[in-house]
């Protein structure tokens, strides 16, 4: 790492509290950091910036001691530290809040800010004393909640504030923020950001990590931009602007392809019109009368921030969640009320976002993998023919590339890149007239990504209709035809290929450029 | 940056690996039959002997049906709690109608010969089993919570059909034409018995729909990964149901081998018989979270269980001991298995 980008503190800047210096992490045959200087400084707030996969959460359980790096030395107050675990970095004052919040939702705010360090006395837990310090710390953040409240009560933002309150419980001199907005409301963040400002007079340092630019621009001292496992960039919050975030994060385009030309589109193959989907709760609309058409030979891409609905529409299409109203249609015959297996059987495959949690069944072999979609059509009398299912599965890996030893090893053994293909390769086996993927490229790196783009458009040449979704611009402008925003359940803009990046990001809602 | 992303792996040694895994799963089931085995040889005479092996073999038998179902539930991620009582609900079943149904509208008494007895009673199991299955598949409810909950239902109406009683007189009537309940429990063909040849009928059958019909490989996909076989296309529902039914159908061949053997139906017949059923199988190297485990691991293990505990009888051992060292046993199977799968949570 070429530490020369990173400029020497500047003179209005306070100490450093905690560095890292030359922190590389690697994960099996990925490199997910390699080698960054990151520093934290005492009562300011330092904004880290970059795209999914830049790196940024791997930093950030590396400070808050939930991973070893590989290597590089982690600094606390001038001193070399290691961090036997998250608790061990939270006894040394820092507290990280994970975008997904970790309170239990059945226990009140008292137990949950107290738990694992309940104040135990011989007459068991001293309650009253834990409700006491309990309204003090809610008092000192000026949020109204009852600690008897139980968290599932209350709103997400507040829940919000029952981390931070936690965090302030044990003395947290460090607080890292993993995308602490992204489920507020315009109000609420103004409440966090009172309290950022609250807490950075007492002298607490933050780390903020945010998609939303803008709102991370309005609330830091210091900007830090990672890219692909590099810090790209370093900057006081004087010198910099939305235009020079943007441009450091995305970097100079990495060729992941350009749309497949040369041949005309056919006939509407996928037609979604005005779909609805609630939440389990029903009274949220995750997806907001969306209606879209991809034509076969058409690559279509969804860009949207998280939450903004991208997988539910997926999985309605598929056939996971219920649409709530709207209609479905594949080749003009409605598949609304279809079943999954009904929807495969009709040419409408989904690759799935979490792979390991909904694409691979990770006690079968990769050939057992690539067949599961398939098994009906390789029955031939009572059994499966075990000469079709090899042709079928051997077909598969040449056709998506897949570099596995043999067939017959576990899935587990390919890298993620490799599991990517095999899920891919098992819904496309099916021969699909319309192939949905959610975040295809989703922690793989960038030479599987440029080969899944390339597999995408193979595929529409041959007049498949592809629709994709993903949450890192650059990818936006790589195969699709058409690009369209997601918002809040909504398209919220759409574009032909020649769009520039910020135009994109200003439809998501992530960021305003003028 | 890396450019290209090639799996860094040698694949001869990852295919070594793997077949060691296997033989260390399959191969500890057996080496404990032979321990087993080799250890009661030498305390007994009596051990050994063609005629001890095939009474003991008939023991198994009960045990290793029912431990097939319950690898079929337990293969996709659930369990199975009500074997032991639909066995004993079975040989109530099969009682009943060996006594004759009467008509009383009608005034006659119908009794129905073995087969249609043998058919009934099987159908009933399947569709006590089946009704788990739609708990379990489109209720939600978890299997333990379905299968406890039917485990009671099943007994409770076993003692109501025969008040409690013990249905004696299983061998019919040469005058009604239902002779040959006894059959299943006591004849033999080529001097084997006719339990243990529907043990090995069975246990070949659902190996082979297990390793060979897609089927079989839903199940395992199912247990594997619930939600990639539902966007596989899998029809998951469909699935555990037929787990659930099949399991009960089993139960039921297992309840009428028994009540076979002993010409009588008690309804406390098969009491805590799913544990051991479950025992066999997690000996047979079956993962409880589901998705691994073959129907060759779970006949070891009920070979295993049964051999044990008729060698300590033969021995002379207490029963009090017997129970003891039959659950050293679960425990010690269990630990391997956990040293298997402990590690592997990708």
């Amino acid at each position: 790492m070429d530490t020369s980008v990173i400029p020497v503190a500047a003179p209005e800047t306070s100490e450093i509290v905690l560095s890292a210096r030359n922190v590389a992490k690697v994960f099996g045959s990925i490199q997910a950091l390699k080698g960054v200087n990151f520093d934290v400084r005492r009562g300011q707030v330092t904004a880290l910036f970059g795209e999914n996969g830049a790196g940024k959460s791997t930093l950030m359980k590396i400070l808050s001691g939930v991973y070893k790096p590989t290597s590089g030395t982690i600094i606390l107050d001038g001193e070399p530290i290691e961090f036997d675990s998250s608790t061990d970095a939270r006894n040394h004052g820092i507290s990280i809040i994970h975008q997904e919040l970790s309170l239990a939702p059945n226990m009140t705010v008292r137990d949950n800010i107290f738990m694992g360090r309940e104040i135990r006395t011989m007459k068991g837990v001293d309650f009253a004393e834990e409700e006491r310090q309990c309204r003090l710390l809610l008092a000192e953040l000026e949020e109204n909640i009852d600690p008897r409240t139980k968290v599932e009560d209350l709103r997400l933002g507040q829940q919000q504030i029952v981390e931070i309150a936690r965090a302030l419980s044990v003395n947290s001199r460090i607080l890292i923020m993993d995308e602490p907005t992204s489920a507020l409301s315009a109000s609420e963040v103004e409440v966090l950001f009172k309290v950022i400002r609250d807490l950075k007079s007492r002298g607490v340092s933050i780390v903020y990590i945010s998609h939303h630019l803008e709102e991370a621009l309005q609330i830091t001292d210091h900007a830090v931009v990672l890219r692909d496992g590099n810090m790209t960039a370093y900057a006081p919050r004087g010198d910099i602007d939305l235009e020079w975030i943007v441009r450091h994060m995305v970097g100079e385009h990495f060729n992941l392809g350009s749309p497949p030309t040369g041949y005309p589109f056919g006939n509407v193959v996928l037609q979604v019109e005005e779909v609805t989907v609630v939440d389990a709760t029903g009274n949220q609309k995750l997806v907001d009368e969306l209606s879209l058409d991809v034509r076969a030979g058409e690559i279509v891409c969804i860009y949207g921030l998280m939450g903004a609905g991208r997988t539910e529409l997926l999985e309605c299409l598929a056939g996971r969640l219920a649409a709530r109203h709207g209609k479905v249609a594949l080749n003009d015959r409605d598949i609304t009320r279809a079943s999954i297996a009904e929807r495969i059987a009709e040419g409408l495959v989904l690759v799935p976002e979490d792979r390991q949690r909904d694409g691979l069944v990770q006690t079968m072999t990769i050939g057992q993998n690539l067949s599961l979609a398939n098994l009906r059509r390789l029955v031939r009398g009572l059994f499966t023919s075990r000469r079709l299912e090899r042709e079928h599965i051997d077909n598969a890996i040449r056709r998506t590339t897949v570099k596995a030893g043999s067939p017959d090893h576990l899935i587990g053994s390919l890298s993620g890149g490799n599991q990517q293909k095999v899920v891919i390769g098992k819904m496309w086996s099916t021969n699909p007239k319309a192939i949905l993927l959610d975040e295809p490229s989703r922690g793989i790196d960038i030479g599987a990504k440029a080969e899944v783009f390339r597999l995408l458009a193979e595929g529409a040449r041959e007049g498949l209709a592809v629709l994709y979704t993903t949450s890192e611009v650059g990818e936006c402008l790589s195969v699709a035809h058409r690009i369209i925003v997601m918002h809040k359940g909504k398209i919220s803009a759409e574009f032909g290929s020649d769009v520039t990046k910020a135009r994109i990001m200003a439809a998501s809602g992530e960021a305003v450029v003028h | 940056m890396s450019s290209t992303d090639v799996s860094k792996m040698n694949p001869t040694a990852a295919k070594q690996k793997i077949n060691l895994a296997d033989l260390l799963i399959e191969g500890r089931a057996f080496g404990a039959l032979l321990v087993i085995i080799v250890f009661f040889s030498l305390m007994s005479p009596n051990y050994l002997t063609v005629s001890n092996l095939l009474i003991m073999s008939s023991h198994v038998a009960i045990y290793g049906i029912l431990a097939i179902g319950m690898l079929l539930v337990i293969l996709t991620g659930g369990i199975d709690l009500s074997v032991g009582s639909l066995l004993g609900l079975a040989g109530i079943i099969a009682g009943f109608l060996m006594q004759g149904v009467s008509f009383n509208s009608l005034g006659v008494i119908v009794y129905p010969p073995v087969w249609a007895v043998t058919v009934m009673t099987l159908a009933f199991g399947a569709f006590l089993g089946s009704i788990t299955g739609v708990l379990v598949a489109y209720l939600r409810v978890p299997s333990f919570v379905a299968t406890l909950g039917i485990m009671y239902v099943a007994r409770g109406i076993a003692l109501l059909i025969t008040n409690g009683l013990t249905y004696n007189n299983l061998g019919g009537n040469e005058a009604y034409g239902n002779t040959g309940f006894d059959w299943l429990g006591f004849n033999r063909l080529f001097g084997i018995p006719v339990s243990v040849i529907i043990l090995a009928l069975l246990a070949a059958i659902f190996g082979i729909v297990l390793a060979r019909s897609a089927f079989g490989r839903w199940i395992y996909a199912t247990g594997g990964n619930q939600r990639a076989a539902e966007l596989s296309g899998v029809p998951v529902p469909f699935v555990h149901i037929c787990v659930y039914a099949l399991s009960g159908m089993l139960a039921s061949v297992a309840g009428l081998v028994l009540s076979s053997q002993l010409t009588s139906a008690g309804p406390t017949a098969g009491f805590t018989y799913e544990m051991i059923a479950i025992a066999a199988v997690v000996i047979g190297g079956a993962s409880l979270s589901g998705g691994r485990g073959t129907v060759r691991g779970t006949m070891l293990g009920a070979f295993v269980i049964g051999f044990l505990s008729d060698g300590l009888v033969i021995i002379g051992v207490s029963a009090y001991w017997q129970t003891v060292f039959t659950g050293a046993v679960i425990v010690l199977a269990v630990l391997l298995n956990s040293l298997q799968y402990g590690g592997k949570r990708f």
